[in-house]
């Protein structure tokens, strides 16, 4: 944030893609943090929370949602273009959310299935995360993401510092939470050894397994994990449903489901 | 530095001073500590597992349970006698308890003309008085005594949290599938002058005769706590049941550790395939470190709020499969986990002697329950010595 001139507040840009909108609303839920976060940041462009608009470029920019149709592809340009630091917001923005469960099948096919004039919807083969289209300085994870992590983020941005946004597992949110393993202790199937931390351990706090919100942990060994979730009782189809939900899309999740994927040919569990 | 000092028989307390009381007595105790203004933490049952909390009744603590631990796995079960200290050991140690997994180390406010002035850190917690201890997690904090008051800069905050605690250490009666204190030399009975100094060793008994607990003295305000809680003085009748107690309970020692030249070992391993295989399994979740009564590593981290107005340095528990852990300028020296498990279990086993004198695992086997691939370290220990 070197270009931030004390003189003014650095403008703050909130942009949606492909998205349920969850995650601009973790900005809405800082409830106390809000009045603060206005006075740091002069908050320009955030359709869901008003519609006064002032005109680009921005300082920052947060983006929801992944990159679906045509349009989009050219409209991520435009919104690279008129920020100077660009920070993706939620699963959708990092890895193509679970609308990339499309990239698994076939969107033609889907198209006609559910639109009664599948003519009329223009859309990409693949739901595909903001980085692979344009340059993102921040990739802030989860679904949605926790707000105290966007705080620090922001807060982070503001004083022109790293973020203090951990990339280890879950498991060490529980350790520190003092959470017993629901996997060990009572032989729960959990993906938090994989997955992220940042979320504070949420679900395990309430002893049920992580379903991975947050996406691939910097080191994830997914086929090691998906051993002890078939040794906890999963059978292939719920080891590929768990690696496809959230972050379907995110390399290692991606390559570990393709593996407990029946070969072709073999009938769909309907369960 | 030494928090509460045993104090050997010929220093004033004598076998003379032990008590044998019945469960009013150990209520007693509990009560004698609170009344001394100790914030008493015991175990109880918590979440399908055994964590240290508040204790009043001896009704809080775990009457009736024990426990099942494998690799991987760990279960209580209800047992079929009211052995209150009948199990084997918890999720964690005392660990959390004298050196939490956050603490905020420093903070500060900007004032009006914009300079930050410090905040004093106030501790208002404890003093503790922690009942049940074991001999494996006593010489845990043995380690972590050396660690963090030993060395050039003690530890502020862990320093009184330490010097102010009461510890009544359990003997183990009932040790897990996953448990190997015999072949570390660290248990199954608290040994004044072993591990970390105790202020009280107790040995539960429950036979024909009797539900009994035998409060052996081991620091001066050991015998004063003894001297209020009343009971009988302890027999050789007493004495005779605790030892078998133990011995018992050496027979049951679900796992062993060769540590015969096993430093030199893991020196001699650095290449082993035995790495490589370990690896595909270890999931890099560092469930194994948070649990480890011994690791110790932190990090520092630095959070303020939106406008810069308010700071903290907070110190967190870190882990050698972390990353970042070995984050150098331009990137992390050990980026595979194989590396990261080589250096977690030579440093535990191996370096560790080199750098504080003993070995930096008690056998308390928590690593191999609580590792969810159920990864054993006396069996990759063995692995390196048939490969030798």
């Amino acid at each position: 944030m070197a270009a931030v001139t004390k003189s003014r507040r650095p403008t703050l840009a909130v942009w949606k893609f492909a998205s349920c909108d969850g995650c601009q609303l973790q900005l809405l839920n800082c409830e106390d943090e809000l009045i603060p976060l206005s006075g740091a940041v002069e908050i320009a462009y955030f359709p869901e929370a008003t519609r006064a608009v002032v005109e680009g470029p921005y300082d920052v920019s947060l983006v929801e949602g992944s990159i679906t149709t045509p349009e989009d592809l050219e409209r991520i340009q435009q919104v690279r273009e008129m920020s100077g630091r660009l920070i993706t917001i939620g699963a959708c923005a990092t890895t193509g959310g679970i609308q990339a469960l499309r990239n698994f099948a076939d969107v033609a096919e889907f198209r006609s299935v559910v639109y009664a004039h599948p003519e009329y919807v223009s859309t990409l083969e693949r739901s595909t995360g903001i980085a692979e289209h344009v340059r993102v300085d921040f990739e802030l994870r989860g679904c949605p993401i926790d707000k105290n992590q966007l705080l620090e983020v922001l807060a982070a941005e503001l004083q022109g510092r790293r973020p203090r946004v951990a990339t280890h597992s879950v498991c060490v949110e529980c350790k520190a939470r003092g959470n017993v393993c629901v996997t060990i202790a009572h032989g729960t199937p959990c993906l938090g050894p994989v997955t992220q931390a940042g979320c504070g351990a949420l679900c395990p706090t309430f002893a049920r397994g992580c379903y991975g919100c947050f996406g691939p942990q910097d080191s994830p060994n997914t086929a090691s994990m998906a051993q002890v979730l078939s040794r906890h009782g999963m059978d292939e189809p719920q080891i590929v449903r768990l690696y496809r939900t959230f972050h379907a899309a995110a390399e290692a999740f991606r390559e570990e489901s393709e593996r407990h994927e029946a070969p072709a040919g073999t009938p769909r569990r309907t369960s | 530095m030494v928090a509460n000092p045993v104090v050997d028989p010929a220093a004033g307390v004598a076998p003379g001073d032990d008590r044998t009381v019945d469960l009013t007595g150990l209520q007693t105790l509990i009560d004698v500590l609170a009344g001394r203004g100790y914030a008493v933490l015991g175990p109880v049952v918590k979440d399908g597992s055994i964590d240290y909390g508040p204790v009043r009744k001896v009704s809080d603590l775990p009457v009736g349970w024990g426990d099942e631990q494998a690799p991987g796995s760990y279960r209580l079960r209800r047992r079929d006698d009211d052995m209150i200290f009948g199990y084997a050991n918890g999720a964690q140690s005392v660990k959390p308890v004298f050196f939490p997994a956050s603490e905020v180390i420093w903070r500060g406010l900007r004032d009006a003309e914009g300079a930050v002035v410090p905040r004093r850190e106030q501790h208002d917690e404890g003093p503790y008085a922690v009942v049940g201890v074991r001999s494996c997690d006593l010489h845990a904090l043995g380690i972590h005594d050396t660690v963090l008051l030993g060395r050039r800069f003690a530890d502020a905050s862990y320093a009184v949290r330490r010097a102010d605690a009461f510890v009544v250490a359990v003997s183990c009666s009932d040790p897990a599938g996953t448990c190997f204190c015999v072949s570390m030399g660290t248990g199954p009975r608290p040994t004044a002058g072993r591990g970390a100094p105790f202020d009280l060793a107790m040995t539960e008994l429950l036979d024909a005769t009797g539900h009994r607990f035998l409060l052996e003295a081991a620091s001066e305000r050991g015998v004063e706590v003894l001297r209020e809680v009343g009971g009988r003085i302890a027999d050789e009748r007493d004495r005779s049941d605790a030892a078998s107690v133990t011995e018992s309970a050496v027979g049951r020692m679900g796992r062993w550790l060769d540590t015969e030249g096993l430093k030199d070992l893991l020196y001699a391993s650095a290449d082993s395939p035995m790495w490589d295989e370990v690896a595909d399994r270890c999931l890099s979740c560092q469930n194994c470190t948070m649990v480890c009564p011994t690791c110790f590593c932190t990090d520092v981290e630095d959070v303020s709020d939106l406008a810069g107005d308010s700071m903290q340095r907070e110190r967190v528990w870190d882990s050698c499969f972390d990353s970042q852990h070995s984050y150098l300028h331009g990137g992390s020296v050990r980026r595979t986990t194989k590396a990261r498990y080589r250096q977690w279990m030579t440093h535990k086993l191996g370096s560790w002697i080199d750098q504080f004198g003993t070995s930096g695992c008690v056998g308390c086997g928590r690593c191999i329950a609580w590792c969810p691939a159920g990864i054993d370290i006396t069996e990759q220990a063995a692995v390196l010595r048939e490969e030798s």
